[in-house]
């Protein structure tokens, strides 16, 4: 049955390309797309119940399809790799995937490029999975630009408005930096390894490379400037909200659900490389655990809905950076694993919220829609307290605490890290219940025309359930990745217990949870009274920009390139091509006055020439 | 430089005489009659041109009522 | 012999002077007329009577009377004459004699490097009787002979379709396309001239 395990990325990639390149029929693109999709979570499940049934040696399996190509020592395959990481992400990509794909097959329904969209998130589906399943790194970077593409591709998938066409233009090229910084890394891996096989690759890296080597910090630092990129973590944060500009489902599925953690994926795939180098885990850390400030802040002050669920990615995947880099790997994956499930959902259920009041995204222009829209409620109120982390009927809780006791007591674990999560908690809760109280407590701003239809509200059921239930699978989940991502802790004595570290976080949450109520929906005056005064304008604005982060790079690095790119415009070697015109221009005009249509001027001309020519033929 | 076109043809006439004469001079020196045939075929092309060339004066006189040369550069540029 | 021909020569160069600095254009013609009877004369004294005869019978009597025919139909008039003499200045003539003087100096040099060996003509190369000339027109020229038939006859047939009336209605559709201020009053060359002259080139 493992052997089943190519089939997850093929189906999806001969459905994508059937979509592209044939004409189907509307109804039928819906049932290829979503079906190409189910096709793959079963067998992923499949695969899954193999594995546990009847662990393979080493609890890894290898699946090699055939030698990419054969050059210099360098010899990627198209091979496969399935070990308990991989396996739980696979599932998870696989499974949420479907239920966007079934939910998109009506959201999308009225759009005329329909099959241009399943055939982009096929295409998406297909690069992820190739992504996670990757035995080299070659591969693992095939589906990175894979992913980069679609998602491109997505952002600005209603092209007319040039808007989106920008916004997809910026993520890529944000985006690209990072790829830049990964394939330089993935160049130095192998000059200094000699192989782009992950498994190949850690045995030797800890064979040469001693702990703390500089060799080891340069290219965990350059792998990381790829995971940075692709997972919208500072510095090139600034990508993921503009890219709300595509359609909700793309939103749902790439910026929440999956792209966004292949950077995770990344630097937990490579964790040996990271445990050989301290500088680098730290990094990873502290980028963590700024981001998620800063997206906090920043997603406190915003009144798009989509936005606000953007930042509030940012930040939780800055939560998973800042598990990676204390040393909690597994914890890591299980918040990657209720993050899916939950962010997923809340986008969408803003779906179905933004649909029904005719595209308006405002949260002040919508309002009390507890009564009129009660799935969408219940469904976004069970994803945002997940989010936020109500303690004990929540995944998202158990994954979030999990994570801020590693930060205290992991091995790079210190306190300062483990105060920055538990603002992260009071931020997390201050925003959701924030948008939760504006657009379903409080007066009508708005009217509802449309109700969800049985394909958007199934989905949403299921991530529902997941999200509540999955946080029980924990210490299971734990044991199931021991072998591949051990969990290095034990090497620091904490000052609290972890019972207490969840204690002092299910504080937070509701500390967060009242502030929220009295700002926002009990004495909504303190709130215009913060956002008037002028230090909390100030702020307000400050954290609306993104911390300046846009304008900065404005300043820095675009405009001196646009410049600098105007000036080379009338470089020296073109000029020598306009010179060529330019002289052809002149000879041109010189020569037109010769031509005078006057008679006397032709005889001159001729008896001139004679004179010339003879004189040429005598004296020559 | 005359710029009426009668005295454009005959100066064309004067010229095409002196290199007659060239031949012809030129043909008596080496005693041999080719100066002559030479100079008659430069006589029947003179003889040609002239009926053309005059012919066009006319037409051109009776549309511009001028024989300026000047008069009929249109095809300039 | 050699006497008749410095002679002749030296009038055919002042008549020809004469015809190109005249006002009148049939003084100019009858000057010129003057300087192919002499170039004739100068014809037989070389040595070539056959052309002599053919210059005087078809250049100077079919061509020439052909120009002042012409002349005479077009019907000028003073006023030409006046606007000739307006334009013809000193300073019209810088540039030809310049240019021909370049060329005299080229041919002197030319002839001077290559040496004229043995000069006077006919003097004892005797005449070249027109049954020689004849013989070898038939004979290598033959077909000189054709193209030159073949000359005349596109001449003859332009000259007879150019030398067709032409409807006033075409006339005048003609003189519509051109430029309509152009004088249509009697020729004057002074006027359209003037005008054309201020145009930049």
């Amino acid at each position: 049955m493992l052997g089943l395990l190519w089939l997850i990325p093929a189906i999806p990639f001969a459905s994508a390309l059937a979509l592209a390149v044939l004409r189907i029929p509307r109804k039928l693109v819906a049932w290829i797309a979503a079906g190409a999709t189910a096709a793959s979570a079963v067998v992923a499940l499949l695969v899954t119940f193999s594995f546990l049934g009847a662990p393979p040696a080493a609890n890894a399996y290898t699946q090699v399809l055939w030698t990419w190509f054969d050059v210099g020592g360098l010899r990627p395959e198209i091979a496969f790799y399935l070990d308990p990481i991989s396996l739980i992400m696979t599932l998870v990509v696989a499974f949420v995937g479907f239920l966007i794909h079934l939910y998109s097959t009506e959201f999308m329904i009225d759009d005329e490029g329909y099959s241009r969209f399943f055939a982009y998130m096929n295409l998406f589906f297909a690069s992820m999975l190739t992504l996670l399943l990757a035995n080299n790194l070659l591969l693992l970077y095939l589906g990175w630009e894979g992913v980069g593409l679609c998602s491109y591709l997505l952002i600005g998938f209603w092209y007319r408005d040039p808007a989106n066409g920008r916004a997809g233009r910026k993520a890529f090229i944000v985006t690209r930096i990072g790829d830049t910084a990964l394939v330089i890394g993935l160049f130095f891996l192998f000059h200094d390894l000699g192989t782009l096989r992950i498994q190949e690759l850690m045995q030797r890296a800890t064979e040469h490379w001693p702990v703390g080597s500089s060799a080891a910090v340069a290219a965990a630092l350059l792998l990381l400037g790829g995971a940075v990129g692709k997972s919208a973590q500072l510095p090139l944060q600034t990508w993921l909200p503009d890219a709300m500009a595509g359609p909700t489902p793309v939103s749902a599925l790439l910026h929440a659900a999956t792209m966004v953690t292949a950077g995770v994926y990344l630097i937990a795939r490579m964790h040996v490389l990271y445990s050989l180098a301290p500088l680098a885990q730290t990094a990873v850390a502290v980028i963590g655990a700024a981001t998620l400030l800063i997206a906090g802040f920043s997603a406190l002050t915003r009144w798009d809905i989509k936005r606000v669920l953007a930042y509030s990615t940012m930040s939780q995947i800055g939560y998973m950076f800042l598990a990676l880099g204390v040393g909690a790997w597994p914890a890591a994956i299980f918040h990657f694993m209720t993050h899916a499930f939950f962010k997923a959902l809340l986008f969408l259920a803003a779906g179905i919220i933004i649909n029904a009041v005719d595209d308006e995204h405002n949260i002040f222009r919508m309002g009390g829609l507890r009564t009129r829209l009660p799935f969408a409620f219940w469904t976004f109120l069970i994803a945002g307290c997940s989010l936020a982390g109500l303690p004990l009927v929540t995944a998202g809780a158990f994954s979030k605490d999990w994570i801020i006791w590693g930060a205290l007591s992991a091995s790079n674990g210190s306190p300062e890290f483990w105060i920055v999560g538990l603002v992260g908690v009071l931020l997390t809760s201050l925003y959701t219940f924030r948008v939760i109280f504006l657009v379903f407590f409080g007066e009508a701003h708005s009217e509802v025309t449309k109700r969800p239809g049985y394909a958007m509200l199934i989905p949403c059921f299921v991530l529902a359930f997941l999200s509540i239930v999955g946080g029980y699978l924990k210490t299971p989940f734990g044991r199931f990745v021991e072998t591949a991502l051990p969990w290095t802790d034990g090497t620091r004595v904490a000052p609290v217990t972890d019972l207490v570290s969840e204690g002092i976080s299910a504080f937070v949450f509701l500390l967060g949870l009242y502030l929220a109520y009295i700002f926002f929906l009990r004495k909504k005056s303190y709130a215009t009274a913060l956002a008037s005064n002028p230090a909390g304008d100030l702020l307000h604005r400050f954290w609306f920009s993104d911390w300046g982060m846009d304008w900065l790079y404005d300043r820095v690095f675009v405009q001196p390139l646009v410049w600098f790119a105007r000036v080379d415009k009338g470089d020296f070697i073109d000029g020598f091509y306009t010179g060529v015109a330019r002289l052809n221009e002149f000879a041109w005009r010189l020569l037109r006055r010769t031509e005078t249509g006057r008679l006397r001027w032709y005889a001159a001309g001729i008896a001139a020439g004679a004179v010339v020519f003879v004189a040429v033929v005598l004296f020559l | 430089m005359r710029r009426d076109l009668i005295f454009i043809l005959i100066s064309v006439e004067i010229m095409l005489n002196g290199a007659g004469v060239a031949f012809v001079a030129a043909g008596s020196r080496w005693g041999q009659p080719d100066g002559q045939i030479m100079f008659l075929f430069i006589l029947a092309m003179a003889a040609a041109e002239v009926a053309i060339g005059l012919a066009l004066v006319l037409r051109l006189y009776h549309h511009r009522h001028t024989l300026d040369a000047d008069a009929i550069s249109d095809m300039r540029g | 012999m050699e006497t008749a021909f410095y002679i002749a020569g030296a009038v055919a160069i002042i008549s020809t002077v004469f015809t190109i600095t005249r006002l009148n254009a049939v003084h100019a013609l009858l000057y010129l007329v003057v300087s192919l009877l002499a170039v004739a004369v100068a014809f037989y004294t070389m040595g070539a009577p056959l052309v002599a005869a053919l210059e005087v019978i078809i250049y100077a009597g079919a061509i020439m009377v052909l120009f002042v025919f012409v002349v005479m139909m077009l019907n000028l008039g003073r006023r030409a004459v006046e606007s000739e003499r307006r334009l013809m200045q000193g300073t019209i003539w810088v540039g030809p004699s310049v240019l021909s003087a370049l060329l005299i100096v080229e041919v002197v040099y030319l002839i001077a490097r290559v040496g004229l060996p043995g000069l006077p003509p006919g003097s004892g190369s005797g005449m070249l009787a027109p049954k020689q000339v004849g013989i070898a027109l038939y004979g290598p020229y033959v077909i000189g002979v054709e193209l030159a038939s073949m000359l005349l006859l596109g001449a003859l047939v332009g000259a007879c379709h150019l030398g067709r009336p032409v409807s006033e209605k075409a006339e005048a559709r003609y003189d519509g396309n051109s430029d309509g201020s152009r004088a249509r009053s009697g020729g004057s060359v002074v006027r359209a001239g003037v005008g054309r002259s201020a145009d930049a080139p």
